[in-house]
Order: structure tokens, then sequence, then C-alpha cells
């Protein structure tokens, strides 16, 4: 059976979450994997929303647009209005809880709350707050290892940024411990 | 300095791996005009140009680049443009031109939804203006359909060398989803695609020889009948031996999509849901739009059960599948229109309500 992650990525713009997206991508490809990114590139995202499928498969990728994911990362409400209802049962829900009114509500996926812009605040660095949400996605679903995340971000950071890939390091690895402390019974 | 020779792999967006492939293939100059959702491409020529030596220029409008395109390949270069679709029709005079004067180049279209002005998502709505003239006259381009990242990087070498092969103008119809989308590509090898230095082009008489004249213009209609019969004949050479299609779970089908593009990777989504139910669904996915693949499809129909079109407009090519297939099967049409995607569910509900539950019913 070929294994096959489905992930929608969903937030404002400016949250990062196009560039989570391409992390994601280039760590597969680190790993000899298949993927597919595909961003909102429409009106949507001139109004203020961005969002990106990522496949990530050990098999061909037929169709670079599903309708139901594995796996969502969310940024902000309208992404969670818009999207909580596309995981698939059994998935897995990741969301940036600052700006969030309304919680998701499902019973049939696992929810997983992230404080995410308060701890990239404590960093002084509040665009870390994506890595933040890459390392808690990656503590549960463990589709790429993380020294070809580290890879990857060479690839994605520009050069005149890569003096920061350390502090997005050790965002990602806030990420893992806030799953480890809030979430060790359910992972 | 990056090693741009070497076979890589890398990640990128379907419009910089076409530029990418374009430089490799050997570009001498890239004329275009910017227009969502293609701008990336006339980008990544202008930030590669200085240190990778060849021409890009921004022209002042479409109908400029075209012409510019006319007359760089009337003079024996290997020259592109692209745009996308508001763009591309307001080339179709000179295209028309370029295809009488019998000139190789490439055209690029990242098409986005319309009528009119539209919107800047995907579409495949361009199908009719790619393949049936789109600008006057009885011309063919040699049109060729990319499905992912990697096509969009190696059709551009089958384009140029069809192309010069027949001296017809390429075009490649993709649509805004291909070229935003990044996948993982292998770039083609840079010099992979020999120049030849044309005997027609209008590089400077020499004495040995009469000059070159490139021209549209043949006012004596026994002359341009003539001019037609030779276009026509090479139209023909062209569909003989230039077909290229994809089969996909063909062996046992019933059921066959037809589909291009991006709509050919989305059904190949629904023909893995519907085989799950045990429903025996192939795909066929025309590669060149001209030359059509009407005898696989011809063939094809002698056993289906039938067909389902799936195109992101209207209804274009399923006109050619029902030429193709001439009544020997049920031709159905799934399509979206104005910049929408269909979902792989939402094309195998059609299916099964097309052919599944409708036997039921009878």
């Amino acid at each position: 059976m070929i294994k096959t992650e489905e992930i929608i990525v969903a937030g404002f713009g400016g949250q990062g979450v196009l560039s989570l997206g391409q992390v994601l991508s280039y760590s597969a490809i680190i790993e000899d994997k298949e993927t597919s990114w595909m961003p909102s590139y429409g009106p949507e995202m001139r109004g203020g929303t961005a969002n990106c499928v990522v496949i990530i498969s050990d098999g061909r990728i037929s169709s670079p647009l599903v309708s139901r994911y594995d796996s969502a990362i969310i940024l902000n409400q309208p992404s969670l209005d818009k999207f909580e209802s596309c995981v698939k049962p059994g998935g897995f829900l990741f969301y940036e809880e600052s700006t969030i009114v309304n919680p998701p509500t499902r019973e049939d996926i696992h929810i997983f709350k992230i404080a995410a812009t308060e701890e990239a605040n404590k960093l002084n660095k509040k665009q870390v707050a994506n890595m933040i949400m890459l390392g808690a996605f990656l503590e549960v679903r463990s589709i790429v290892k993380l020294e070809s995340v580290s890879k990857a971000l060479l690839k994605v950071l520009p050069e005149r940024h890569h003096h920061l890939i350390p502090l997005n390091e050790k965002a990602i690895g806030i990420g893992k411990e806030i799953i480890q402390k809030q979430y060790q019974e359910t992972i | 300095m990056e090693n741009t020779n070497k076979k890589e792999v890398r990640l990128m967006k379907g419009n910089e791996a076409l530029a990418e492939a374009a430089i490799r293939a050997g570009l001498h100059a890239y004329f275009g005009y910017p227009i969502t959702p293609q701008s990336e491409i006339l980008e990544y020529f202008e930030e590669q140009a200085p240190k990778r030596g060849f021409t890009v220029l921004q022209a002042e409008s479409e109908v400029a680049s075209i012409n510019m395109i006319y007359g760089a390949a009337g003079a024996g270069a290997r020259v592109m443009t692209s745009s996308s679709s508001p763009g591309v029709s307001l080339m179709q005079e000179g295209i028309s031109y370029i295809a009488t004067a019998e000139l190789p180049c490439l055209i690029v279209n990242i098409t986005r939804g319309g009528p009119g002005l539209g919107t800047i998502q995907p579409s495949q709505g361009d199908y009719f203006q790619s393949v049936k003239g789109g600008g006057h006259g009885d011309y063919k381009l040699f049109v060729l359909a990319p499905s992912s990242v990697q096509e969009m990087a190696d059709f551009v070498f089958d384009a140029f060398r069809v192309s010069e092969k027949y001296r017809i103008p390429a075009l490649i119809l993709a649509d805004g989803a291909l070229g935003q989308m990044m996948e993982k590509l292998t770039l083609p090898e840079e010099g992979s695609l020999p120049h030849v230095t044309p005997e027609w082009g209008t590089t400077g008489k020499t004495k040995d020889r009469e000059r070159n004249i490139i021209t549209s213009l043949h006012i004596q209609p026994e002359k341009m009948e003539a001019i037609n019969h030779h276009l026509q004949a090479k139209y023909k050479a062209i569909e003989e031996a230039e077909v290229r299609y994809e089969e996909y779970f063909m062996e046992d089908a019933e059921i066959v999509f037809v589909a291009f593009g991006l709509s050919a990777r989305i059904c190949q989504k629904a023909v893995d849901i519907v085989r799950e139910k045990g429903i025996k669904a192939g795909l066929i996915r025309p590669i060149t739009l001209f030359p059509f693949p009407k005898q696989i499809i011809s063939e094809t129909a002698n056993r289906a059960v039938g067909f389902m079109v799936v195109e992101m407009n209207a209804g274009q090519m399923v006109e050619d599948v029902q030429l193709a297939v001439n009544g020997k099967c049920p031709v159905y049409f799934k399509g979206r229109m104005g910049g929408m995607i269909p979902t792989p569910e939402e094309i195998a509900v059609a299916l099964e309500e097309k052919f599944i539950h409708h036997e039921e019913k009878v």
C-alpha cells in the first residue's frame, strides 16, 4: 500500500502558510519522495487569506488538488471555518489558537490546539509561529525527518535570511515540545 | 555559482520550470507581456538573461510581442512568447501570419477562466482557440498539453523540436494551476537541442543563392491555394507521425475517461476511486491536442461501454472525442467553468450517475 499524506495549510497572508507548505515539499524531495504544492493564488489570496495543498507520497501523485485531507494546519478562524469539515474521519487538525473564537467541534478527528503566536512572541519573532505549527504537526505526523526539514529551510529561505535558520529550528523544537507536554496521552 | 548543466532534482513552479527548460533548450529570445497567472515566466527570464546570454524583452503589448516573434523567427532564431487567455486572443492575427509564413516558434498559454477578462483561476476554455484556428484561415499549430511540472519543462524541448522540423508554430496549452503549482522535477540537460541555421531564414543574402522572403501575403488565388495544399499536406504528415497520448488503467477498461492537462490528473484519482468499487474505468490522456489522438479513441470505442470527457470548460474537446467515437458508444461530458476545478470525487459521482445508477434504473 502506497503511503500518502494529503495536507491543507491555511491562514492569513503573511503568516507563512505558503512557506510552511514549501518546507514540507522540499523535505519530501530530500527524502526522495513524490510531492506537490498547490497554492491558492486567486482573489481569495488578494483578500487576505492564503492556503496551499501539500501532498507527499511514496508513489505517483495523481490529482494535486483534493477535497478531503489527512491533516489540516490552520492559522486563522476563516480557514478553520472552511476546512474543519474537510478533514477525513480519523484525521488530524492543528490550529493556532490566538485568533480562534469558535474552536473546532468535531469528535471524529484528532484536534491539537497550539499557542504558536504566543510562543513565537516569546522568541521576539512572531514570524516563526508557522514553524512552531510545523514542529507540532511533525511530532504527531512524522512524515519527514527533522534533518530533512533543516536542509529544506536552506532551500526555502532566501540566502539573506539564512542566519535565521537556527531560530526556525528552535521554533520547530518548541512546537514538538508543546505536543509532548499537552498531548502526551493522545499520541 | 550553481551548476545549471547537470541533471538535477528540483522543486519548482510550473511557470519557472518551463522558463528554465526554454533556456536549456537554447532559447535565443523571449518577447512577452505580463499577465496573471503566468507572469513568473517573464520574471524568470528577466532574472536569468544577464547571466545566461539570451534576449528578453517586455513588449508594449501582446500584439507587439507576437510580431516580434514573427520577425525574430523569420531571421532563424529560436524564440518564444507566453501569455494567458486574453493576451493570447490578442496574438491570434500574428499567429495566423506565422503559421502561413511557416516559421517555427513556441507560444505558451497558461489559461485562465473566461470568457472576457474573466478570472485568474485555472481553466481549459481555450481548447477551441488552440486547435481549431483561433486566428483566421486554415492553419494548425502543434499543440502540447502538459499535466505536471515535469512535463511543463520536458514539452518545451518537444515543442521546439517538432516546430523546427515541420516549420510550424508550437503551442503549449497549460492552465493557471499547472503554472502556479510546485512539483519535483528533473530538469532537461542543456545543449541537447542543437541549433541549425535555417536555409530559409533572412540571415543576410549571399551571392550563391536567391533572397529569402518571409511573407504570408500571396495575392494570386492560384498561388494561395497551392500554399494551402502545401500546409494541409504538412498537417497530415504531423497527424501521421506526432500523435502522443497516455493511457491509465486501460487494459480492461469498460468506461473511459478522456481528459487533458490538469483534468487528466484529477481523472486519474477518479479512476482510483471508482476502481475501488469494482468499476472498470480507465483514462486516455491526449498529450498532443493537435494532432488529436483520434485513432486510439476510435479503436477503444469498438469495445468500450462508453466515454466520459472531463474538461474545465463548457465542453470543447468532447466534440473531437465524439468525432473519433463516431456514434459507436455514448459520450458524456462533465465540466466546470469560470476558473472552478472539479474534484476527483465529483468526477467519480458523475461517472457513476451516467453509467452505473442509470443502468440500474433501466
